[in-house]
């Protein structure tokens, strides 16, 4: 108690008019305070952090933490966050994104920041649907399911976010769940310290949209949905694809080095051409 | 000490528009490939590094618009450039630009449209594009230069009023003058001023990032100097938080308008030739301009009453200075490389007070002074 209120004054703005945006049950703020409390346990002050976020009930996080902090338009989150970390490698720069935002109409950015190895932090927000707009479908929602816009049941099939930043190649590839706080703030640790492009898909819970469409009728039942259907990298390690069908894989995917864009470009610094 | 006596170059416009930006203290450049605008992001590449400045080739103009912008939050002046299909792309992140007051400068070398058009041919099709593209009321500042030093000049201008205003800039500029090659000399940097955005002068807990100073436009710190605010494209309050307060919604848009309304005085840019007795006189920009020019040059020799103004900024539209034009002049010609753009807001202000005709061309060729003579020629009575 006494460690959640020492969060709350330090980074919750007093400035700001709460309450906020979200719905009661809504896994976006158990994200947001397991983000707050590795952001106090790391080396870096509130000046050095900028946090990004696009459009979407994700997008709101940033307005309501005392960062440098910068809303941006749907799905372009990371072309701002790039500007940003290139005109100031000094900063730590962060983003979060919903699954829409990142990779629908930000796909492309995100295929590309993660090529770039830009040095930024992305978390997805997945909640496999379209949140703020009232529950359409999103890449992320998985095939047959009923939303508002696949009144009948989508015929799409979904995308695997860690796989396409995998084939991408962000240097950091991870998975967890918002039940599993633990985990998930070991790997918000993890994203923050390494030195390229990292995402953390954070499968969270839209009780509004998701739930209703998945019959799943409480915030309680989603998280045990999530807990029930969680299973370790480890583990899945020794199952087949079809015994790995609708789990949610949690862990450390990928973690490797490569050059990052602004340390490659500092070696330009000071070039002349002659032309 | 003796004067260093400063060389005459020759120089394509794209590459003027360069040393323009350099000199004006451009440091992040983000740009896609697009004809006829290419040179400006291939420069940038060659010259970026050398500057300490960042260069970065984005994997679309949303991304390129949305990185300058990120970059001038983190206390860069920056700048992109591209053509009318890219243009169209940048429109959303022009809006953010004008919501967020995020200083920086859009060129946009024009081409004819719709669609991929004709790439590589002049045209100034975008005149309205570059004013009302982008959705939702919104203060916009337009330059067109007509030469390659004009180009230079109205780059660092266009930096100064972008930093001055906290506003985005478009540099409309035709393919003639992004390609064309002039003997120009270049001014050194210390004879030129240069414009930073205003820099609060309070602490960070004093800060209030939206608050309006008296000027209308408000301090703008770097993101990592100690004032952590927060930005946003939603209508927001003087603390940059969201609100659909109708008390705050409104002084907000009025003040982003208000910001440059309130110096149209000081934004009434344009070169006049002959105007004082002209009984036809041109309105023109651009490349138009360097062809209306001539053609008065020779009507003059003729003994026709013809004058031309040139116009360098397009948006605000300089409505005191048109209006003084069609006060005095019997006819008014407006010729464009498009269907008729500038002269319908000529249209608008002239409220019968002359007879104002167009020329327009749309085959993709530039109007030649021969073509505008003649016009003066049979409209001369
Ligand atoms: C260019 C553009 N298109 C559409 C929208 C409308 N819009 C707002 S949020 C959103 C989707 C949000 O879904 P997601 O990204 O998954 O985030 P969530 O709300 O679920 O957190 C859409 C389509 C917009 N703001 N901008
Ligand atoms: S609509 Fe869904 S994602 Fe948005 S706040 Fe409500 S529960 Fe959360």
């Amino acid at each position: 108690m006494r460690e959640a209120e020492h969060l709350v004054h330090k980074y919750l703005r007093s400035s700001k008019r709460f309450p906020h945006i979200w719905c009661s049950g809504c896994g976006i703020g158990i994200f947001m305070q397991a983000l707050v409390r590795v952001i106090d346990q790391s080396e870096y002050s509130k000046d050095d952090i900028v946090l990004i976020s696009g459009i979407g009930c994700s997008g709101r996080l940033p307005v309501y933490v005392d960062f440098n902090t910068l809303h941006t338009t749907h799905g372009r989150a990371l072309t701002f966050a790039t500007g940003i970390k290139l005109a100031n490698p000094r900063l730590k720069v962060i983003t979060v994104m919903g699954d829409g935002d990142a990779v629908a109409i930000g796909g492309n950015h995100f295929i590309h920041a993660a090529r770039r190895n830009v040095e930024i932090a992305s978390f997805i927000l997945n909640n496999n649907v379209y949140g703020m707009t009232g529950g359409q479908s999103s890449p992320t929602t998985p095939h047959g399911a009923i939303t508002a816009s696949a009144p009948y049941g989508n015929i799409e099939p979904d995308f695997d976010i860690c796989r396409l930043a995998e084939a991408a190649g962000a240097v950091l590839v991870a998975r967890s769940t918002v039940y599993h706080t633990r985990l998930l703030e070991r790997l918000i640790g993890m994203a923050l310290k390494k030195k390229g492009f990292s995402v953390l898909e954070v499968v969270s819970q839209c009780t509004t949209y998701t739930g209703r469409f998945l019959q799943l009728n409480s915030p309680v039942e989603m998280l045990k949905w999530q807990k029930d259907n969680a299973i370790t990298v480890e583990k899945a390690k020794q199952l087949s694809d079809t015994e790995l069908e609708g789990k949610i894989v949690i862990g450390v995917l990928v973690n490797r080095e490569r050059p990052n864009y602004h340390e490659q470009y500092q070696s330009l610094l000071g070039k002349k051409s002659k032309v | 000490m003796k004067k260093a006596v400063r060389k005459q170059v020759l120089l394509q416009g794209n590459e003027a528009c360069v040393e323009g930006a350099l000199m004006a203290g451009c440091r992040f450049y983000a740009g896609y490939p697009i004809t006829p605008a290419t040179e400006i992001m291939e420069i940038m590449a060659r010259k970026m590094p050398g500057a300490s400045g960042v260069f970065i080739q984005m994997e679309d103009e949303i991304a390129s618009l949305g990185a300058v912008i990120g970059a001038s939050l983190a206390g860069s002046k920056s700048m992109t450039a591209t053509s009318g299909p890219g243009f169209s792309l940048m429109q959303e992140h022009i809006g953010y630009a004008s919501m967020a007051e995020v200083p920086c400068v859009i060129v946009d070398v024009m081409r004819a449209g719709p669609s991929t058009g004709l790439p590589t041919q002049p045209s100034q099709s975008d005149v309205m594009q570059s004013r009302w593209g982008t959705h939702g009321d919104h203060p916009i500042i337009v330059l067109a230069p007509s030469s390659v030093y004009e180009f230079f000049e109205l780059t660092v201008q266009a930096f100064n009023l972008s930093e001055r205003y906290r506003t985005p800039v478009i540099l409309l500029v035709d393919e003639l003058v992004a390609h064309m090659r002039e003997g120009v000399i270049l001014p050194t940097r210390d004879s030129l001023e240069i414009e930073d955005r205003p820099h609060p002068t309070v602490p960070p807990e004093w800060y209030i990032p939206y608050a309006d100073p008296g000027t209308g436009v408000p301090a703008m710190p770097a993101f990592g100097e100690g004032y952590r605010y927060h930005v946003t494209g939603l209508y927001h309050d003087v603390r940059g938080y969201p609100t659909v307060r109708t008390d705050e919604v409104e002084p907000l848009i009025h003040r982003l308008f208000n910001k440059i309304s309130k110096d149209y005085d000081r934004l009434q840019w344009f070169d006049a030739f002959a105007t004082e007795d002209a009984k036809i006189t041109i309105i023109a920009y651009g490349c138009v301009a360097r062809a209306a020019l001539r053609a008065v040059q020779q009507a003059r020799e003729k003994g026709l009453k013809v004058g031309l103004i040139n116009l360098k900024i397009l948006w605000p539209f300089m409505r005191r200075t048109i209006s003084g034009i069609l006060e005095n002049s019997a006819k008014v010609l407006v010729p464009e490389l498009n269907i008729g753009q500038i002269s319908r807001e000529v249209k608008r202000i002239n409220q019968s007070r002359c007879e104002v005709l167009t020329l327009n061309k749309v085959d993709g060729t530039p109007i030649k002074p021969a073509e505008i003579l003649r016009t003066l020629e049979e409209v001369y009575s």
